[in-house]
């Protein structure tokens, strides 16, 4: 997988799934960039053919609908969407 | 087929037609123009990538058969426009958005496949 780090503060570990193209996408990342917080990225279309499902089944374990951002906090809690609020709740 | 990112012009041409095709279907854009031209983009790369215009918040199969309920405009657009005031990427917004009352917020994804 090409995983892509952005440096920041925090102690949980921030891991999306996400599509080069994908607006509600781009806003978790600028979500998150503008908190300063560090997190962890991986653009599944930039993804090669043959690992594509790999990496889908890994978004599929947390969110069953497949759809993006799926957002991984420290390996284990799920969150489906750009979802300001949550986030505020989740990584303040 | 190509990555090649479209150019801003690409971008501003391809947005005309869209905005002019909606407006005689009875559609509205959404009015947030930063939103709209990242979708613009999205959508004219998925055609480069693709050959077809998929939805830029969806991940694409790459086959067109596959990817047909997902083609811009959607085959999920009404519903959600009607159930939600906007489709799933939200390019497409209700009459009320469109004209500054409220924004699009995220919606559920409507796609089983």
């Amino acid at each position: 997988m090409n995983i892509v780090q952005v440096e920041g503060k925090g102690n949980v570990d921030i891991f999306l799934y996400t599509l080069s193209t994908c607006v509600w996408c781009k806003k978790a990342k600028k979500w998150l960039k503008k908190e300063k917080l560090a997190y962890r990225y991986v653009d599944v279309d930039l993804e090669p053919p043959e690992k594509k499902e790999a990496v889908m089944a890994e978004v599929r374990r947390c969110n069953p609908k497949g759809s993006f951002p799926t957002i991984v906090i420290d390996g284990h809690d799920c969150l489906v969407g750009f979802k300001p609020e949550k986030f505020k709740e989740v990584f303040r | 087929m190509t990555d090649e990112k479209p150019t801003a012009k690409e971008v501003e041409e391809r947005l005309r037609q869209l905005r002019l095709a909606a407006e005689r279907g009875g559609y509205w854009l959404n009015p947030d123009q930063e939103h709209t031209e990242e979708l613009v983009l999205g959508l004219l790369l998925n055609t480069r990538r693709y050959g077809y215009p998929s939805c830029p918040c969806r991940l694409a199969a790459g086959d067109r058969g596959n990817d047909r309920d997902i083609i811009c405009p959607c085959d999920y657009r009404d519903p959600d426009l009607a159930e939600f005031g906007s489709c799933y990427c939200a390019l497409y917004v209700s009459e009320g958005i469109a004209r500054g009352e409220g924004e699009a917020e995220p919606i559920p994804e409507r796609r089983t496949k």
